[in-house]
């Protein structure tokens, strides 16, 4: 019987064409707005480190003190070259890496090329392990490589396709502005979007991955110049030079911590306040400095990760297919009152409410999977269309899959049906006395 | 046209008018929203940058194997001279940021050495006597840098220039009158002298949070040394493009250790301005699509409704024809009946518009509303409810008496 419904619903659809294209092309449109700003809202927001990421966290120091704050600004969200080290030599945490963004340039042997750029951060060892980085070739540098300054490096695939076409380059030599380094690891193909580590210091978090890796140590000897932001705040400015702006209270480092499980937590917690209240008693700051330690998801909302944007257009969108099914409400009840008489007369000839229901419902089923068909090429044409509204790096990332197929057809299935509910429950209480006797 | 008649006759088709009124109601409140949103975003995009955008194109430099700053220096000077040469081009200069660039250096500048006491943020973009008149700044006051004022500067030297230029934004910041010409002010420890006031320069960001003082720039005469170098170019009129065709080589041949990324390393300003204004433009676009898919879709249940309640009552209009009623009377009626559902309708989505902004201005940073946009909203959308049940309301109009004869 019902897929006799479905059949009679599909016919329907045919019978007043205006009316069902106007329906149908409603819930397209209204559906395809909202998945297509979902698919991007859902690629800025997604958890790039899903596996690990409980277990990361981001420690800040209020090195500024509380006058800054009433000034407006807000807890410093970088470190100072200062408190970074600090952290680093207590190493207090299962693994801790300082991270900046660097900028150097290659000049290939081959002098009819011209020279290019590289982008990359400076580290520590354990931001490997830490951020599971997976490996094509060789692995991340130890400890003792960090303490040792060591000019080596690790590259990213892109990178390793570039220069050496993909073939292993683990102990090659790569030449990055006026220095050699030694190859021990290339990645495989990895860049976590949106790039979670070093979001505060970079301005472009949906960028491309970053070519190169190499010990923060090395970095800072060569006295290569953060890529990021720096920012300073204090009543004197620092002093000049590389020494001052390093022993300055500019902020300029990113800084995560693995801590496996809540007594770490805590313990790192405390070992944050003791270092505080250290510094203070050595007479660095004359307040007690806030520390925070922040969750991943905390962090990515403190930095505002996802573009106010993609969550305006989403609500909208929303919005949008709200109304959209308002209006198919008030289209499916003028569709389903006008065969009143219909209806009167099936009930006369015994069919119960039941069955009316049923029909009517199968009826808006098909309008629902008529309505997700128009809505799943609504937003195949807004998902590539969604270029000429948000920024490319961003936009590249919205990507039609599985789910996101699925989760059309469901929304526009459901949301139809639900829309149906108000109109078939008045057909099914229309009287066939009535009907019969008008006729 | 009674009115009572047409209320009493809602009463019986409570539903579809109820939901007609809803539709319309949320329509209001997100399209008046959607306006408030793309007016904002617009005004933001055709905001003067105070460069003369035409004339001007930007080159994106970054110095290759690290050299030191002498280095710097000196194939800075050789590529200004060989910029300077170039056929179709009248003036350039080193920098380390432009007008609507998207990243720069900001300092607080006050009237006191202690920096904490600063009076505003600004810009600070490097320059020499060069600068105004390669991006046609207009000078209101004062005099531009002397080419022996210019000095240079490392990476991580304390920025103390010993005069500056300010726009008249800042300069009105600073003191009350916006006289500034001559006066002392500080971006550092040291006191730097005000020669010059221009009239207008953008700062190199465009995000809201850095709205609040996007007129205030600083030029300071210093070249500075470091890893990235950005000239600006002024071309002749019409030249803009011939010359950005030949940019690269011209630096190319004075010396190969540079980058100049291939695909945003040279830029015409226009192609600055829609970088930077990409993301506007983009909120407003679709901002627009959605208005313009939201009034067609409530002006599409409009007409499907009134097309089901013409039918429904093809027999009562009849009898009214019958007993006298004349085509006119039964066209006013529909409208009048649309009328009163769209009044309520609107009334509950001024309401609603005004509560979403609210959230929004919370949610969002977000500015005020203004009744205008309510009330272009309310109009708007009587007009769309009167067009789009006029149709229906015609073929209602033209039901001929005898229908009231018929099947009774």
């Amino acid at each position: 019987m019902l897929a006799y419904y479905l059949r009679l619903g599909f016919r329907s659809l045919r019978r007043n064409p205006v009316l069902t294209v106007l329906m149908v092309l409603a819930i397209g449109v209204g559906v395809a707005s909202s998945m297509t700003t979902y698919a991007v809202f859902r690629a800025v927001s997604a958890n790039p480190i899903p596996e690990r990421s409980s277990q990361l966290f981001v420690p800040a120091i209020d090195v500024w003190g509380p006058k800054a704050r009433a000034n407006g600004r807000q807890l410093p969200d970088m470190l100072t070259y200062t408190d970074a080290m600090a952290l680093m030599r207590a190493h207090k945490a299962q693994h801790q890496a300082a991270i900046y963004p660097v900028s150097y340039t290659v000049i290939p042997q081959d002098v009819s090329r011209e020279p290019f750029a590289v982008k990359g951060d400076a580290t520590y060892g354990e931001f490997f392990p830490m951020f599971d980085a997976p490996f094509a070739y060789g692995n991340g540098w130890d400890a003792s490589q960090d303490d040792a300054h060591a000019a080596v490096v690790v590259i990213s695939s892109h990178l390793n396709q570039q220069l050496f076409a993909g073939a292993n380059s683990v102990g090659r030599t790569i030449r990055l502005d006026d220095h050699d380094y030694r190859i021990v690891g290339v990645l495989a193909d990895w860049n976590p979007q949106p790039r979670f580590y070093d979001v505060n210091v970079y301005s472009n978090t949906f960028s491309g991955a970053p070519d190169f890796f190499l010990p923060f140590t090395r970095a800072i000897d060569l006295q290569s110049e953060t890529n990021g932001n720096d920012s300073c705040y204090g009543s004197e400015g620092r002093k000049p030079g590389w020494q001052g702006w390093v022993q300055s209270d500019c902020i300029w480092i990113s800084f995560w911590v693995q801590l496996p499980d809540a007594a770490a937590v805590q313990a790192y917690t405390t070992f944050l306040q003791g270092y505080a209240a250290e510094q203070k008693r050595a007479g660095r700051f004359d307040w007690l400095p806030e520390v925070k330690l922040f969750g991943f998801r905390p962090w990515m909302d403190f930095e505002q990760v996802v573009p106010p944007e993609t969550r305006i257009s989403l609500l909208l969108s929303l919005g949008f297919l709200f109304v959209c099914l308002v209006n198919t409400v008030g289209l499916l009840l003028a569709k389903f009152l006008r065969r009143a008489g219909e209806i009167g007369v099936r009930r006369a000839l015994g069919a119960s409410r039941r069955e009316i229901i049923l029909q009517f419902l199968a009826e808006a089923t098909m309008v629902g999977i008529t309505g997700g068909v128009a809505g799943l090429l609504f937003t195949g044409a807004g998902v590539l269309g969604v270029g000429m509204v948000f920024e490319p790096d961003v936009a590249k990332l919205a990507h039609i899959d599985a789910s996101l197929v699925a989760l059309t057809m469901a929304v526009a299935l459901v949301a139809t049906v639900g829309a149906a509910f108000y109109p078939t429950w008045r057909a099914a209480r229309v009287q066939p006395a009535w009907q019969l006797k008008s006729n | 046209m009674q009115i009572k008649p047409v209320l009493a006759a809602l009463r019986y088709h409570k539903a579809g008018s109820l939901l007609i009124a809803m539709q319309i109601a949320l329509t209001l409140a997100i399209v008046c929203n959607a306006l408030f949103i793309i007016h904002a975003r617009m005004a933001h995009l055709s905001e003067p940058s105070g460069v003369d955008e035409d004339r001007v194109l930007v080159v994106e430099n970054q110095w290759a194997g690290k050299p030191d700053t002498d280095t710097i220096a000196s194939r800075m000077a050789a590529d200004l001279v060989a910029l300077k040469t170039m056929p179709g081009v009248v003036n350039a200069y080193a920098t380390n940021a432009y007008p609507l660039r998207g990243g720069g250096m900001s300092y607080g500048i006050g009237l006191v050495p202690d920096k904490l006491k600063y009076i505003a943020q600004t810009a600070i973009y490097f320059a020499d006597d060069n600068t105004l008149p390669t991006l046609g700044l207009k000078l209101v006051a004062g005099r531009n840098f002397r080419p022996d004022e210019i000095g240079l500067m490392d990476a991580h030297g304390n920025l103390q220039p010993a005069v500056v230029i300010i726009t008249a934004e800042l300069a009105k910041a600073l003191f009350a009158d916006g006289d500034a010409i001559g006066k002392m002010v500080y971006v550092s420890a040291k006191p730097s002298i005000v020669i010059g006031v221009v009239e207008l320069m953008h700062i190199p960001w465009t995000q809201s949070p850095m709205m609040k003082w996007e007129w205030n720039s600083t030029l300071v005469p210093f070249r500075q040394l470091v890893g990235y170098t950005d000239y600006m170019v002024r071309t002749q009129p019409g030249q803009v493009d011939a010359v950005a065709a030949h940019v690269r080589g011209t630096l190319f041949a004075e010396n190969r250790m540079r980058v100049i990324a291939a695909d945003d390393g040279i830029q015409t300003y226009a192609q600055v301005r829609d970088r930077a204004y990409a993301n506007d433009r983009g909120m407003a676009t679709l901002m627009g699509v959605i208005s313009l898919a939201l009034l067609t879709v409530t002006a599409a249940g409009i007409v499907g409704l009134a097309s089901f309640w013409v039918g429904q009552r093809r027999k009562q209009i009849g009898v009214r024809r019958a007993l006298g009623a004349t085509q006119h009377d039964i066209l006013s009626y529909f409208l009048t009946e649309n009328l009163l559902i769209a009044v309520g309708g609107v009334v509950v989505g001024g309401v609603l518009a005004i509560g979403l902004n609210l959230w929004l201005m919370k949610q969002f940073e977000m500015d005020r509303l203004g009744a205008g946009y309510v009330l272009a909203g309310i109009v708007a959308l009587l007009l769309l409810g009167q067009c789009a049940v006029f149709a229906p309301a015609l073929r209602a109009s033209r039901v001929p008496p005898v229908e009231a004869t018929r099947s009774v």
